[in-house]
């Protein structure tokens, strides 16, 4: 294999001539102990409840820590901030925040610097994108109600009861609430993000392991290890450096070159060749994300009970395993449930709760789909957005897949759309006419997550329009249990239900991948697929 | 700068093929009579024309031939692509994935197990469709709209030249998404029309600064004392003189419309599934070019042979126009 | 000549104005840019309304227009969405494109001429067929495919360069401007060329041979300065395309230019970031062909401008 550090010196010498910066002693961009890694650019300002992607995300990980946090190994919640949640109800919640946390900048944690921060994430004046976090809080309807203006600008359910003490008041029973406080629009915000808003955006302080050093939009971030960072998980590298990457391809390039230490997302057309490229430096790991195809039940073909054979049959007509193999090189595991396996079993996790559904099927697929009464339309169209991410390559193996099983080269067809903007607005207008791609990324490790945003009734996420009383009341029954194995089986349950309708095709569980220099050891990669950094040990 | 004082033949001959002025219709000309070998010169004994000149010398000119054997394979396979490949260029096997070459599959087959030869031979009715469309349009649109602002000048030159540069600052990405978006017909027309559209300046640009050139020479000048017509002038005496460049673009350009129509594929835009291309082809097989680059090699190799087709045509033709050169 | 040049600046004016507003429509006829900015779910209606009033969408067109256009003269872009200015946003965009713009057209101008001249004076000789076999490779396999190979070959198995634009400086965007420039190459080579073997049979080419003149200067003198008139028109047309249309170019190495922006801003249906580059890429195009026009009197004395 090639030396890292002698690409290195190839690469600073071409560079020394024009910036005295990097290149000390082998260490590469950052300086020693420092190292980089790829990102792109926050589609949205920095602001905990107005991230909502993965690389904002990344950053408010290093740089906040709430209530709770999730194993990065297991995705269990743990209190983190959290000294105590007590509750007797599941509706009324009180919470004790630890004594000893404080912001980077010397302010202490307390009750108040969450309170603050929930009721700027739930008032519509803010625009926050994750407002809806805090649905369940009661006044949220006053603070961001549906149409017209907001009556309150604070939530009614929050009240400070002490310096370190505040209650929370649900507008309905929901007993895994205290397990959803790790999602990062639940972080504590310290006064600075109220009174110089615009400074604390061009360089945020929160009370993570990390500190922004500097911060230029549109290329690079430097993050350094906070030394009076008083939490149980203190970075073990001196930090990070951040750089904008165009390409993920061009990430990994550098990855070869040493010019980068960590790619965290290996592009599919170098996965056959990544293990012997990076000397077994490469992982892959579950994430919680699962694909779906999702149905149009607002079309009224789709909406008959025929039309449940034919997803049925057109499931049992997708070779899962072939595709998970050779497209994706097994950065993808075929699905056999709604959920993911990192919840784990006592999680909810329920491997081949899909049963011979998910299998592939030739035969009896085409039996199913005759029986349905064929193909709604005659012809199968998937239709995906073709900006982002690599999904004409799956689309066009699923329907591969389906032509062969039915023997008809032309019964499906990808339906590409131009921008995703556009993709999501054909969504809520309810244009779509078959079925059409559904990433679910998990907001937090619960069962619920995977269920019921998607496939309850008008939930926000549930954007075929499926409904099934059935289902709604044992979500409703589940989200009154106190005792959590009761509560999941509840919800798996409900989760049958959506089995025996195939509301949806569950296609893949989706891995996280990441690729690394010789420089880096103890690099893993969390369950929302988000590298844990202050793990890393540099050198 | 040393004066110029020939009379080039074409300048001064007679009456002939009238109506081919420029690079379009001529290629056009040619393109129609090529699978029936050569014939439909002017008969003897009328007067020799500039165009009627040039159409003996291509057909003793081998690099003619050559090229429009080549062109009327391709047209032959894009008829009957079932004539030199069997099996549907939709059936993939995702379990011969990059496999190489095979019974059945002399190129082998590609990421999703679709054979390469299959594909590659009815890729070609799209592609070289697109190719030849949206190059006849843009050369015709292009040089006609050229030379009109280069000859003319004045006004005609300010309105057009400006309409050009308008033209010019449409980005073909946005231009895609808008324009192509909101047509739901399933043919190659409106991708076509949309290169036409978006590509018409380039060609624009070369033949207005031809024309102005050519305007400057002599012959155009005593044609002008002779009291030609502006048409006359035009068509006999500068188009003959300026359409060189104008082939050259056209000729490459073809190649990358042909590319350029994988583009718009990629960007949603294009052509829909399950049409065939070797631009969907080549655009696809692309990121894979370290581990199966023989997916990329063929559909890549028929776009040159075609490039080089057309090239070497456009070159015999612009040969066979210059007098120097008799 | 002063009076032409007056005039050719006022008429930027209405054409300004003009493709501005038609970028302007074309980014709006894509539709409602909000429902992208809230990942895999609907936007809650609320926040939606909310953004559409911030962003000032809720307004008439021509009404967004006006007031679009009022901030323009007085420097204000506007805001991309994710908060940062636009003009920040081309601040940084603009000057590693205009180098790569610069690398890649000396490349046209030294390479291209060069060969143009080469195989022109060559015509049917194994260099002029070398050169036209290259031209296809260039066009039949795409920018990607050969900046790809370029990385791989030269950043990592020979380490002759690192592989991605780091700094954007003139010697690493050398690679990445050969590959933005390989396809105009093969315009330039070819148009160079044609316009060579046509006018190497001139009159005043056998004037100047038979003065005496030495054969380079012949070529340099006479030849080629009769024959750039085409060529400069294809670059000139060309600055304008290989700053905005850099995409794979720019994507391949890195490089955080314009094209790539403008490509993230058409996606992202990011009107002001849209509208912004591309108003100054209308200006660009503008000067390029005056520019080019004005050349056309140096070159050929016979064209006057009034």
């Amino acid at each position: 294999m090639r030396g890292g550090t002698r690409v290195r010196w190839a690469g600073c010498a071409v560079a020394a001539g024009l910036m005295a910066t990097a290149c000390g002693g082998g260490a590469g961009f950052g300086g020693p102990g420092v190292m980089t890694s790829s990102w792109s650019d926050p589609q949205n300002p920095l602001e905990p409840s107005n991230t909502n992607e993965v690389q904002g995300g990344k950053v408010l990980d290093m740089v906040f820590r709430g209530l709770k946090r999730y194993d990065p190994r297991t995705g269990k919640a743990q209190n983190m901030l959290a000294e105590r949640i007590d509750t007797t109800d599941s509706r009324h919640f009180t919470v004790t925040v630890r004594n000893g946390w404080r912001f980077s900048n010397g302010e202490p944690v307390t009750a108040r610097s969450f309170v603050d921060a929930w009721n700027y994430g739930a008032s519509l004046r803010n625009n926050q994108k994750n407002a809806y976090f805090f649905g369940y809080i009661e006044g949220y309807g006053q603070v961001h109600p549906d149409s017209g203006a907001q009556t309150a600008d604070t939530l009614s359910g929050l009240r400070v009861t002490g310096p370190r003490t505040f209650t929370v008041t649900l507008s309905q029973k929901f007993s895994s609430f205290p397990d959803t406080l790790g999602y990062v629009a639940y972080a504590p915000l310290p006064r600075t993000f109220f009174t110089d808003h615009a400074a604390w955006l061009s360089r945020p302080v929160g009370n993570g392991p990390y500190q922004i050093e500097s911060y230029t939009k549109g290329s690079a971030m430097n993050l350094k290890r906070w030394d009076a960072y008083p939490g149980p998980d203190p970075a073990r590298n001196v930090g990070v450096t951040l750089l904008v990457y165009t390409d993920s391809n061009t990430a990994y390039t550098d990855v070869l070159a040493g010019n980068l230490d960590l790619v965290d997302d290996v592009p599919a057309s170098q996965l056959k060749n990544v293990e012997t490229d990076l000397n077994g430096r490469y992982i892959n790991t579950p994430a919680g994300i699962l694909q779906t195809l999702a149905f149009p039940y607002y079309d009224p073909k789709w909406n008959t009970s025929g039309a449940r054979k034919v997803r049925t049959g057109l499931s049992m007509a997708i070779n899962r395993r072939q595709i998970t193999e050779t497209i994706f090189r097994g950065t993808r595991t075929p699905a056999t449930d709604w959920t993911s396996p990192v919840l784990g079993t006592a999680g909810g996790y329920r491997p081949g709760l899909c049963g011979h559904a998910c299998d592939y099927d030739p035969a009896q697929a085409r039996r199913l789909i005759e029986e349905g009464g064929g193909i709604p339309g005659g012809r199968l169209t998937i239709t995906y957005n073709a900006d982002t991410g690599s999904h004409r390559q799956w689309v066009d193996a699923v329907c591969n897949s389906i032509n062969n099983a039915l023997g008809d080269d032309r019964a499906c067809v990808g339906n590409p759309v131009g921008t995703f903007a556009d993709f999501r607005n054909q969504i809520t207008q309810h244009k779509m006419t078959g079925p059409f791609r559904a990433g679910w990324q998990m907001d937090y490790p619960l069962i619920q997550n995977f269920l019921q945003p998607l496939y309850y009734t008008g939930a926000s996420s549930n954007d075929g329009k499926w409904s099934d009383k059935r289902f709604d009341r044992l979500v409703d029954r589940a989200n009154a249990e106190t005792a959590q194995p009761t509560a999941v089986r509840l919800f798996q349950q409900a989760e049958k239900v959506v089995r025996d309708n195939m509301a949806a095709i569950p296609l893949w569980y989706q891995n996280g991948s990441a690729g690394y220099t010789a420089r880096l050891s103890h690099v893993a990669l969390n369950p929302f697929s988000v590298p844990v950094y202050n793990e890393i040990k540099v050198g | 700068m040393p004066e110029q004082s020939y009379e080039p033949e074409g300048a001064i001959a007679g009456t002939g093929m009238g109506g081919a002025m420029d690079l379009g219709v001529s290629e056009a000309a040619t393109l129609e009579r090529t699978p029936g070998g050569p014939g439909g010169t002017g008969p003897a004994g009328r007067p020799r024309s500039l165009w009627s000149d040039a159409w003996r010398d291509l057909r003793r000119n081998p690099v003619f031939l050559i090229s429009g054997l080549v062109i009327a394979f391709l047209v032959l396979i894009s008829l009957w692509p079932s004539a030199i490949a069997s099996g549907s260029p939709l059936k993939c096997d995702l379990a011969k994935a990059q496999d190489g070459a095979g019974p059945g599959a002399p190129f082998g087959y590609d990421g999703q197990g679709c054979n390469v030869y299959t594909r590659t031979v009815y890729g070609a009715r799209t592609s070289v469709t697109v190719g030849v469309l949206a190059t006849l349009g843009v050369a015709v649109a292009g040089s006609v709209l050229g030379a009109l602002a280069g000859y003319f000048g004045g006004v005609w030159d300010s309105v057009l030249s400006r309409v050009t540069d308008i033209f010019f600052a449409i980005p073909v990405v946005l231009g895609g998404l808008v324009l192509l978006s909101v047509v739901t017909s399933k043919t190659v027309w409106p991708v076509i029309g949309f290169m036409v559209l978006l590509g018409w300046p380039q060609i624009s640009r070369i033949a207005r600064g031809s024309v102005i050139t050519a305007k400057q020479n002599d012959y155009v000048q005593a044609a002008r004392a002779l009291g030609a017509s502006d048409s006359r002038i035009l068509l006999r005496h500068i188009a003959p003189n300026a359409v060189a460049p104008v082939i050259v673009v056209a000729t490459i350009a073809l190649g990358t419309y042909i590319a350029l129509e994988a583009t718009l594929s990629y960007l949603g835009v294009g052509l829909k599934p399950p049409s065939v291309s070797w631009g969907i082809d080549i655009s696809s097989a692309s990121p894979y070019i370290r581990n199966a680059p023989h997916a990329l090699l063929w559909p890549s190799g028929a776009l040159a042979v075609t490039v080089l087709a057309f090239i070497m045509l456009g070159d015999a033709v612009r040969d066979a126009l210059d007098p120097k050169l008799r | 000549m002063g009076r032409y040049v007056a005039r050719r600046l006022l008429q930027m004016v209405p054409v300004f104005i003009g493709s501005t507003l038609l970028i302007f429509l074309m980014v709006n006829v894509m539709g409602d840019p909000i429902a992208g900015l809230c990942g895999e779910r609907a936007c809650d209606p609320a926040t939606a309304a909310q953004l559409k009033r911030e962003f000032g969408l809720d307004k008439p067109l021509w009404q967004q227009y006006a007031t679009y256009m009022g901030n323009v003269f007085t420097g204000d872009f506007g805001t991309a969405f994710n908060g940062q200015k636009v003009t920040e946003l081309m601040g940084a965009a603009f000057p590693v494109t205009v180098r790569l713009t610069i690398v890649a057209i000396l490349f046209e101008i030294v390479v291209g001429v060069s060969l143009g001249v080469l195989t022109g004076m060559r015509r049917g000789r194994p260099v002029d067929t070398g050169v036209l076999l290259a031209t296809l490779v260039v066009i039949s396999v795409p920018t990607f495919v050969t900046g790809l190979l370029l990385q791989l070959l030269l950043g990592i198995k020979w380490q002759w360069i690192s592989p991605s634009v780091r700094y954007g400086s003139y010697d690493e965007l050398i690679v990445p401007g050969l590959v933005l420039a390989s396809v105009s190459l093969a315009y330039v080579t070819r148009l160079t060329r044609t316009a060579i073997a046509e006018n190497r049979r001139s009159d005043y080419v056998r004037t100047a041979i038979a003065k005496g003149l030495p054969r380079r200067r012949v070529v340099v003198r006479h030849l080629l300065r009769n024959s750039l008139i085409p060529v400069v028109t294809f670059i000139g047309a060309d600055i304008g395309a290989l700053m905005g249309g850099a995409i794979a170019t720019e994507r391949i190495f890195n490089i955080h230019g314009v094209g790539f922006q403008l490509y993230q801003g058409i996606l992202r249906q990011n009107t002001q970031t849209v509208v912004g580059f591309v108003t100054v890429l209308v200006l660009v195009f503008l000067v390029a062909n005056l520019l080019v026009d004005l050349l056309y009197a140096v070159l050929d004395p016979r064209i006057r401008y009034a």
